[in-house]
């Protein structure tokens, strides 16, 4: 038996605008920039994609199932600036063949600084689900795939039945991904790992023409597939839904090849698809899983370095939530809300020098030449807070 | 492989960037066992000689690694060749003309119009024990024996062309596979050379009339340095920024111009190094340059009177000296911030160290900048470095901040951030420091060594 569960992130920052330190006004986001990135994105990946996923449902008649996570600064995005992509995920959740996913509503680091605040983002963006979409998440995503022991045990204690983590091989060690896991500590939940393998053949090496194995074909793909039988229950298939259009632009065949894919695998009768929680009610876990330290999905280390990757980082990171208990002292709603949207996990991804000398990483829609003006950037707009928690 | 270098300035000597480059080069084609004969125009004076410079040529003598080994006199004490200590392979040929790399036509007439004042003022034996003095105290590069008895051309043309005669009186009996000439001063006498002997030129170009003079281009330096673009077999740019105008405006076949990027040798900070502080609690930020427009001193001045409205606790210092230096000064007075800027003139040696290990930021906010040699200079002493994106090393340069020359808004925004926030500076240094690693003249000296290669294995 292998159950393919595809989860795809959606998620778009408010991005600042040139915030110099000869500025006054409160105004931080580039609203210019951020509406043409949103409906650039729509254009190529959302809607297509979305299209693509409601006719694969309706094709396979329910047998194809999908997860999403949208992060609350995307939904609120897509409001503003392209609500035809709200409706197209509407359709989709009515369908009952879609799953959307818990997360921190503002995509934050909020975890690793600020239980309290953590416990907060986290509500609110279930409270969007609701109200946007009528959808009430059972199953958890931290920003970037960060996990370990503490969290999978804390959000077990806010009542989630599964959490997500990248499968890395330096905690599974001799295990496979395939499996369902309980964290160490914590029985109430159960750990779903990105099968990182197979997830990054499409993620990333999909248009490679360097890659063995370029060109991907559906029937390939679902060869692969077929060798977990056995092996395993399923199949994690966890990715960015940019994949779908703008990461692998629609030229390199990558929509054909998701429209493939489905009747591929389901053509092995002991396939299927599953949405995550239906994936955590039907498979017991195969053991326990000590992950003491803190792991994601970004990068080659696949740790935390990189948004803690060097000092600016962790002074912006710092400097942020030391400003938590005078923020939410103040009461004032704008000021609280411009502090949240400043804790989104990429303002901080932007400052990463680790690959920077190669010029190749961190690239995605990054609105900075070099870390070193995004850090001056954050600390600039920061200051400007702190002026407004003075008046 | 021999070359024969059409070089500037060598130790102690250096005023800029081309002297450094041509050392930096040349010894690393020593130490890789190139024979190189060095042709060193020997202009007597800097920029800004008095009579009292002048006949204390003990003031500018020669230090330690520009010892003399041993030397070829002619009759009459002119000195045909010699060779230094650490460079083995290198043999140096003075000339004894009035050049020196930066100057202007207004510049060099005005020199040659001081130096024969101090001729008409000395009496003959004034003059006689002058040139004794100098010739027992400076045992090698600077004697300030012939020039006062020399004829020098009546404008810079003259004298770049006298150069060129000088040099075609010796070099085609010399021997040597490929020719290499370094700016425009030289490239007459390098296509002469080229021409009488047939031996492949290649002409390197640090810096071209475009930078030094904006759109007001002296006609008779853009015909030449054309002339030597397109006479040379090869031209060797400083940057793709250079590149691109070798190809633009001087219409050289863009398939005959490379990219060598200049270097630093790191090795050679024998001096003391860690910060020294200027002032208690007084952040130091740094411009280091000839103040020239195409430095963009006043950049810098519009810049710190920005920083200094939000910050006080600030002096700039501006180290360098130029045809700008008052029009900046007053600049400075004007804006009010007079007292927070510092000028202290042209630094040589361990000052230029001793104000590196001071300052808390080097900013280098040139107009036009073919590469720019100071802020890896910078980088090498632990100092963070802001560089205008219109230099030729911002194309080679991650770990530093960069801004367009014009936009002192964000040059001020980044001096203060750097001021401000210790993370950035430990980020910037921590990075730099290994960056900075990256440009090593041997790796300059291999590039136009197997350039060599080609161009005479043409047959």
């Amino acid at each position: 038996m292998a159950s393919v569960c595809f989860y795809f992130q959606v998620h778009q920052p408010y991005r600042l605008r040139r915030y110099s330190v000869f500025d006054a006004d409160p105004y931080y986001f580039d609203d210019y920039k951020n509406a043409e990135i949103c409906r650039k994105v729509a254009t190529k990946c959302y809607l297509p994609g979305n299209r693509l996923m409601l006719d694969l449902i309706q094709r396979h008649k329910g047998r194809f199932r999908v997860s999403y996570s949208i992060s609350g600064v995307a939904v609120d995005q897509f409001l503003e600036y392209c609500p035809e992509v709200i409706d197209s995920f509407r359709a989709l959740v009515n369908t009952g063949c879609v799953e959307l996913l818990g997360e921190t509503y503002y995509h934050s680091l909020s975890f690793l600084y600020s239980r309290e605040e953590f416990r907060h983002q986290v509500n609110s963006h279930k409270a969007k689900m609701q109200e946007v979409f009528g959808y009430q998440p059972r199953v958890f995503r931290n920003t970037e795939l960060i996990y370990n022991n503490d969290l999978a045990h804390y959000v077990q204690d806010m009542g989630y039945a599964g959490i997500l983590a990248e499968g890395a091989d330096y905690i599974l060690g001799y295990r496979s991904p395939n499996f369902l896991y309980r964290p160490l500590g914590a029985d109430r939940i159960k750990l779903l790992l990105k099968n990182y393998r197979l997830s990054d053949d499409i993620a990333f090496r999909f248009s490679n023409r360097g890659w063995s194995e370029w060109p991907l074909t559906a029937e390939k793909f679902g060869r692969w597939v077929n060798e977990v039988n056995g092996n395993g229950f399923v199949v994690n298939l966890f990715m960015d839904y940019e994949t779908l259009g703008e990461h692998q632009w629609e030229d390199t065949g990558i929509f054909d090849f998701m429209s493939k894919l489905p009747e591929v695998i389901l053509e092995h009768s002991d396939n299927d698809f599953l949405r995550l929680s239906e994936s955590v009610d039907r498979y017991e876990a195969s053991g326990t899983l000590d992950v003491p330290h803190m792991v994601s999905w970004a990068d080659m280390e696949r740790d935390l370095s990189a948004w803690l990757g060097n000092s600016m980082q962790s002074n912006a990171l710092h400097e942020i939530y030391r400003l938590e208990r005078q923020i939410k002292e103040k009461g004032d709603p704008m000021l609280l809300h411009d502090w949240r949207r400043l804790q989104t996990s990429d303002h901080f991804y932007y400052m990463c020098t680790k690959w920077f000398s190669d010029g190749d990483v961190h690239k995605y829609f990054n609105p900075y030449d070099s870390p070193y003006d995004s850090y001056i950037n954050f600390m600039n707009v920061l200051d400007n807070i702190r002026q407004r928690l003075r008046h | 492989m021999r070359v024969l270098m059409l070089g500037w300035e060598f130790p102690p000597f250096i005023s800029g960037g081309l002297g450094t480059a041509c050392y930096g080069l040349t010894r690393a084609m020593s130490e890789e066992g190139v024979d190189v004969t060095f042709v060193l125009p020997r202009a007597v004076s800097g920029d800004h000689t008095t009579h009292v410079r002048l006949i204390a040529p003990a003031a500018v003598s020669v230090k330690s690694n520009g010892r003399v080994k041993s030397m070829l006199v002619q009759q009459g004490g002119q000195i045909v060749s010699y060779h230094i200590d650490s460079l083995d392979h290198v043999t140096f040929v003075p000339v004894d003309v009035e050049l020196s790399p930066y100057e202007t036509e207004a510049e060099y007439a005005a020199r040659i119009e001081r130096l024969n004042r101090i001729r008409h003022t000395l009496s003959q034996e004034e003059m006689r024990v002058l040139e004794t003095e100098s010739r027992r105290t400076d045992r090698s590069i600077c004697a300030v024996d012939s020039p006062l008895t020399g004829q020098y051309g009546r404008d810079l043309l003259a004298e770049v062309h006298r150069y060129a005669r000088l040099v075609t009186m010796f070099a085609p009996r010399m021997e040597f596979d490929v020719i290499h000439a370094h700016d425009w001063m030289t490239f007459p006498a390098a296509l002469a050379v080229s021409r009488m002997t047939g031996k492949p030129l290649v002409v390197h170009v640090h810096s071209t009339e475009f930078d030094r003079s904006g759109e007001h281009v002296d006609q008779r330096v853009y015909d030449i340095e054309r002339a030597g673009m397109h006479g040379a077999a090869h031209v060797v740019a400083v940057s793709n920024l250079t590149r691109n105008l070798c190809v633009s405006r001087y219409g050289v076949d863009p398939q005959k111009v490379s990219v060598v990027y200049n270097a630093i040798d790191l090795q050679d900070s024998t001096v003391p190094t860690g910060p020294l502080t200027f002032r208690k609690g007084e952040r130091l930020v740094l411009f280091l340059g000839r103040m020239t427009m195409q430095k963009g001193p006043d950049y810098f001045v519009a810049a710190a009177k920005k920083v200094l409205d939000k910050m006080e606790n600030v002096t700039f210092i501006m180290a360098g000296d130029g045809d700008m230096f008052r029009r900046v000064i007053e600049r400075a007075a004007d804006l009010g911030i007079g007292h927070k800027i510092l000028f202290t003139g042209f630094l040589r040696g361990d000052n230029v160290q001793k104000v590196f290990r001071m300052a808390d930021l080097f900013v280098m906010p040139s107009v036009s900048e073919p590469f720019g040699l100071v802020p890896l200079e910078a980088m090498s002493q632990d100092v963070p470095v802001i560089i205008s994106k219109q230099s030729g090393v911002s194309e080679v340069l991650t770990h530093v901040l960069k801004v367009d020359f014009w936009d002192i808004n964000e040059m001020a925004n980044k001096i203060i951030a750097v001021l401000r926030h210790a993370p950035l500076r430990e980020t910037l240094k921590k990075h730099a420091h290994f960056e900075v690693r990256k440009f090593s003249w041997r790796d300059a000296s291999r590039s136009c060594v197997e350039l060599y290669e080609r161009l005479t294995s043409r047959g």
